[in-house]
């Protein structure tokens, strides 16, 4: 493989054990990108690749133009080489020095002189003023990711990792970090590799996010795209798609291409690539669902009406998530509204309901047996 | 008191410590880390010395420190007299027989420390070699002066292999356990008894010391 982008993260790697990794990653100077994907799915191994702490049988990982890593060429160089600022997911502080300690360790790089000063600014960065001589067993989780944070920055990395940062502290906590680390990257021109599970965390701090399966990359976009407009439809599953359903293409009588499911023509945009009948699958997100008002059903034309019945019905603060069992199917279509328009509606289970699809949101992908591949 | 005695077993002692300390290290860190071929067998080995009868182990190294073993003509063709019955012998023999009591507190304290604190030092940037000594030392260091502890007192009282490799040579081979079995013989049971307090206070200001400095480094916030 050789660097693409000069400037940035470049990374290919291949290894079947111990975990499979066949991953391809790129990563622009300023750029934050997730990597999102089960336990297991290799996420945290790659990180630890970018980083030196682990290597993989083959691949190469370059960044702003140097190689860090190339099997073939028979080039591995440590983590110390490499220049990785790396949020580990425990934040690895160490336990016996001080805030202000542990992030002067990563500043054996700067002279002597200048390093309690600058870890005073990085604190300081990080909002930690005043906790400098504190051992991280004083400091809350927050306080110690921020230190974890600081001490990463302290390295002037060319690369930053951070490791399911925000997973060991609590929700109040970790929409607070989140916007101090979306105020931080502002002023870092540096990727940043973000793991994560949690799918709103990559949607919220991303500018992209690569899918993670089994080791293997299978989608990158941007957060949107790849959420609502998946690859295949093991992607939609592993973004938590639930409306993904086994089609046919087929013309409408003007000669329009669609989908034909459980008997119902849907109106949707089909690429050219999918012949003529076809079988194929497609996905909806629950934002391209529609409940018809009881009042006012919808006959727009490009609403693709669907009528069943209220199969599931889960009430979750302010929003209410059900599920319509499609007439003459089995099939189930999820749909969220806020709690109130499911009360004024009657939204209950057992009694009949109308939806529509919305052509634009209706996602075509090539089919795939939807009972055989789950998500790991 | 025999002072003499005392002397010599705190020469012991210390000449135990010293010379375990590097190895304990070294062989410590290897057994917490490192996954080879063999590892189990190698753990089982050095743990011996904790389970095997003192007079089995003293008839063994009597063997092998004789001038019939290699390491016996060796250590006659470099020193000119035998590694039995002699002070190095004595001190060979309680580097054998201290292994486990130097090298397990460490090899567990290196244990301890997460992998992720060693590769998040690497990541700073950090050599290996400060790597161990500003962040894999102080955190072990519990446990590695619980070993130093437990070998310095455990060399203090050592009987059976004493006996067995270096006899009873006053100023040579005797030592503070000796003699106080030698002032029992003789029915000199207020030297004997002068002679165990002494032990017996060292004993417990070392265990004092162990469990004093074995506190952990606090628990972290919720």
């Amino acid at each position: 493989m050789t660097d693409t982008v000069a400037a940035g993260l470049c990374v290919r790697l291949v290894q079947q054990q111990p975990i499979p990794l066949d991953a391809t990653l790129a990563c622009a100077p300023g750029e934050m990108l997730a990597l999102v994907g089960p336990s297991g799915s290799g996420k945290s191994t790659i990180l630890r690749c970018i980083a030196g702490l682990w290597r993989a049988t083959e691949g190469r990982i370059g960044c702003n133009g140097q190689t860090w890593y190339d099997a073939a060429a028979g080039i591995d160089c440590t983590p110390q080489q490499r220049g990785t600022g790396f949020v580990f997911q425990s934040y690895a502080l160490f336990p016996h020095l001080s805030a202000q300690d542990n992030v002067e360790a990563a500043l054996g790089h700067r002279p002597a002189g200048e390093r309690a000063a600058r870890a005073r600014e990085l604190l300081a960065r990080v909002h930690l003023t005043g906790l400098e001589t504190r051992r991280p067993a004083l400091l809350s989780g927050g306080q110690q990711q921020r230190v974890a944070v600081a001490r990463a920055l302290a390295r002037d990395p060319q690369v930053l990792l951070l490791d399911e940062p925000f997973s060991a502290v609590d929700r109040v906590t970790r929409q607070k970090l989140y916007r101090e680390l979306a105020e931080l990257r502002r002023s870092l021109a540096l990727p940043i590799v973000l793991v994560t599970h949690d799918l709103d965390e990559a949607a919220l701090l991303a500018d992209r996010m690569s899918i993670l399966h089994r080791g293997r990359t299978l989608q990158t976009g941007t957060p949107r795209d790849v959420m609502t407009r998946p690859a295949d439809p093991l992607v939609a599953r592993l973004v938590d798609m639930k409306n993904v359903f086994e089609a046919r293409v087929a013309t409408d009588g003007n000669g329009a291409r669609g989908l034909v499911w459980n008997g119902v023509k849907l109106e949707a945009a089909v690429p050219a690539s999918f012949e003529l009948g076809a079988p194929v699958c497609f996905g909806v997100p629950m934002s391209g669902v529609l409940l018809h008002r009881r009042d006012r059903p919808s006959r727009g034309e490009r609403e693709n009406p669907v009528e069943g019945t209220v199969a599931e019905c889960v009430t979750l603060g302010e929003d209410t998530t059900f599920a319509l069992r499609v007439a003459g199917s089995c099939e189930l279509l999820w749909l969220r509204v806020p709690s109130h328009v499911a009360r004024r509606n009657g939204v209950m289970e057992g009694i009949a309901a109308r939806a529509s699809l919305f052509a634009d949101a209706i996602h075509v992908m090539p089919w795939q047996d939807l009972s055989r591949e789950t998500p790991a | 008191m025999d002072w003499t005695a005392l002397r010599l077993s705190l020469q012991l002692a210390v000449a135990s410590v010293a010379l375990l300390l590097p190895l304990g290290l070294a062989v410590g860190r290897i057994l917490a880390w490192r996954r080879f071929r063999g590892r189990r067998v190698l753990e089982a080995a050095l743990a011996l010395p904790l389970v095997l009868p003192p007079t089995v182990l003293g008839f063994y190294l009597l063997v092998g420190f004789g001038a019939d073993s290699a390491a016996g003509r060796a250590f006659v063709a470099l020193t000119g007299h035998t590694l039995a019955f002699s002070f190095a012998g004595l001190v060979a023999a309680s580097l054998i027989v201290n292994l486990p009591f130097a090298i397990q507190p460490m090899q567990r304290a290196f244990e301890a420390i997460p992998a992720d604190v060693r590769a998040a030092a690497a990541c700073c940037g950090m050599s290996p070699w400060c790597i161990f000594t500003r962040i894999e030392l102080p955190l072990a260091w519990p446990g590695v002066l619980s070993a130093m502890v437990l070998t310095f007192v455990h060399t203090l009282g050592e009987f059976g292999v004493v006996l067995m490799v270096g006899g009873s040579i006053p100023g040579e081979t005797k030592t503070i356990s000796i003699a106080i079995y030698d002032r029992m013989q003789a029915f000199d049971l207020a030297g004997a008894g002068t002679m165990a307090v002494a032990l017996l206070a060292c004993s417990f200001g070392a265990m004092i010391v162990v469990y004093a400095t074995s506190r952990p480094h606090g628990h972290v916030h919720d």
